[in-house]
């Protein structure tokens, strides 16, 4: 068993799925997003797949800004993926509410939701930052399953009073 | 076809290693397809990577019947090609595979997901596109060769494909409808094409998709194993089955990536239309 577990988790950094959700962003994140499908990034190089059905994929891409109406979809998408997940917030939008954080419909960013793993600063962010921030992501799955760290499928985080925190990027858009 | 240990012992071995050359014919797919498309693509032991790790994800079951189908699809892939191994019947192994193809259309259908419907309603129309044609190659084949054993098809005096040109065309449709390659890839995708999501697979997560995948890939070998038969014959080297089975495949990928995917409509028109016609010439041709 300790060899076939091996090999799985092996693949699991092998073989990420992403789904791609576009939380009402301006559309720039996302043209980055599938800017990493083309010829020039080829994501599939990695074995990075994009998949459109959370049931199928390992690691969720989130983009703009939460808002009150989109909140529940955000959540549902979140539940309806299989664990071992990640969630990365790609963009200013997705990491804080952005420019729009004080608009009265917004709620703030993904992690307001869902509980994220990878914060990818950047307006819009760069293909080459969002490729990292999987391959992070992904890393912080291997700490998981390794018993590092609770597992991402607790309480989602608590909304803060207020204006929320800037979150601390773990990746460098450069 | 005589049953011995020894057969039966070849078949197995042939059975396990087919999982294998499936992935890694899969494997092959995705880095031409790469290729073709100016890409550098994944590594060739990628199908192997995607399986397992869908194997270690959590079991997302939405009813036990998918589950049920989607053990029933691989059982019927693996009896299939054990009886193509074995050397026995093409019209029974005709029948296994429809099994499975049936259960995947069931198995889509148990759940109330409207991408899953639409994914089955048009799976069901592709078998009606590529069934009749696969009967008619088998039956062409037995006219040849006479007789539906595989056995005695392997043994004909000089290869099929020169009595069987059209035919042999037939089975190219065949192969680009039953591998889901494009223009007829429309009830499930495979290369991120998301009109109906990833249609009758949508429900299927983890395990349970992994199966799935594992056989598929036994339907890849299975399938080639029927496009070598063309070729297999008293006098032919095992150089030149190797050699149809490729071209064939790269064949196969070439219209993937040359036509963009179309209606069920022209599916059915242009592989019932263009099939039989092909398929009930080069028969005719056999009688007269």
């Amino acid at each position: 068993m300790g060899l076939l577990n091996n090999l799985i988790n092996k693949s699991r950094l092998k073989s990420p799925w992403v789904v791609h959700y576009d939380c009402g962003s301006c559309n720039g994140c996302d043209i980055e997003v599938l800017a990493c499908l083309t010829p020039v990034y080829d994501l599939e190089r990695f074995g990075i797949v994009n998949v459109g059905n959370p049931k199928h994929a390992d690691v969720l891409l989130v983009t703009g800004t939460v808002n009150k109406r989109n909140k529940a979809v955000l959540k549902n998408i979140y539940d309806q993926m299989p664990e071992p997940k990640a969630v990365v917030a790609i963009g200013t939008c997705g990491m804080s509410g952005g420019m729009f954080r004080e608009c009265y419909n917004v709620v703030g960013g993904v992690d307001k939701v869902i509980p994220v793993d990878v914060y990818v600063p950047g307006c819009p962010a760069k293909p080459e930052a969002i490729i990292d921030g999987v391959v992070k992501a992904l890393e912080l799955v291997k700490a998981k399953l390794e018993g590092k760290a609770p597992q991402s499928d607790a309480a989602p985080a608590e909304p803060a009073e207020g204006k929320p925190e800037e979150p601390k990027p773990e990746i460098d858009a450069a | 076809m005589e049953l011995s240990i020894f057969t039966i012992l070849i078949a197995l071995v042939l059975l396990l290693l087919s999982p294998l050359a499936g992935g890694f014919i899969t494997g092959v797919d995705r880095r031409l397809t790469a290729w073709l498309q100016s890409r550098y693509g994944p590594p060739l032991v990628q199908p192997f990577y995607d399986v397992l790790k869908l194997l270690g994800k959590a079991p997302m079951i939405v009813n036990s019947w998918q589950v049920l189908c989607a053990y029933i699809y691989l059982v019927s892939a693996v009896v299939a090609l054990f009886i193509f191994f074995m050397q026995g019947d093409l019209l029974l192994i005709f029948f296994v595979v429809t099994v499975g193809a049936v259960a995947q259309v069931v198995g889509a259908m148990t759940v109330n997901s409207p991408f899953g419907q639409t994914g089955a309603q048009r799976e069901l129309l592709q078998m009606l596109a590529y069934e009749p044609l696969l009967v008619m190659v088998f039956v062409g084949m037995a006219k040849a060769a006479g007789s539906f054993n595989v056995s005695d098809i392997m043994n004909v005096e000089e290869p099929l494909l020169f009595s069987l040109p059209l035919l042999f065309i037939a089975m190219v449709i065949v192969m680009l409808i039953k591998l889901r390659k494009s223009p007829f890839d429309i009830s499930s995708s495979g290369h991120a094409h998301q009109e109906i999501v990833s249609g009758v697979h949508t429900d299927y997560s983890g395990p349970q998709l992994a199966l799935l995948e594992i056989g598929h890939w036994l339907e890849v070998v299975l399938l080639l194993g029927i496009t070598a038969l063309f070729w297999t014959s008293q006098t032919t080297t095992f150089i030149g089955v190797i050699l149809i089975i490729v071209e064939t495949y790269f064949v196969e990928i070439l219209i993937d990536n040359i036509s963009a995917r179309m209606t069920w409509k022209w599916m059915l028109r242009t592989s019932l239309c263009t099939g039989m016609v092909l398929a009930l010439v080069n028969i005719f041709w056999l009688y007269y």
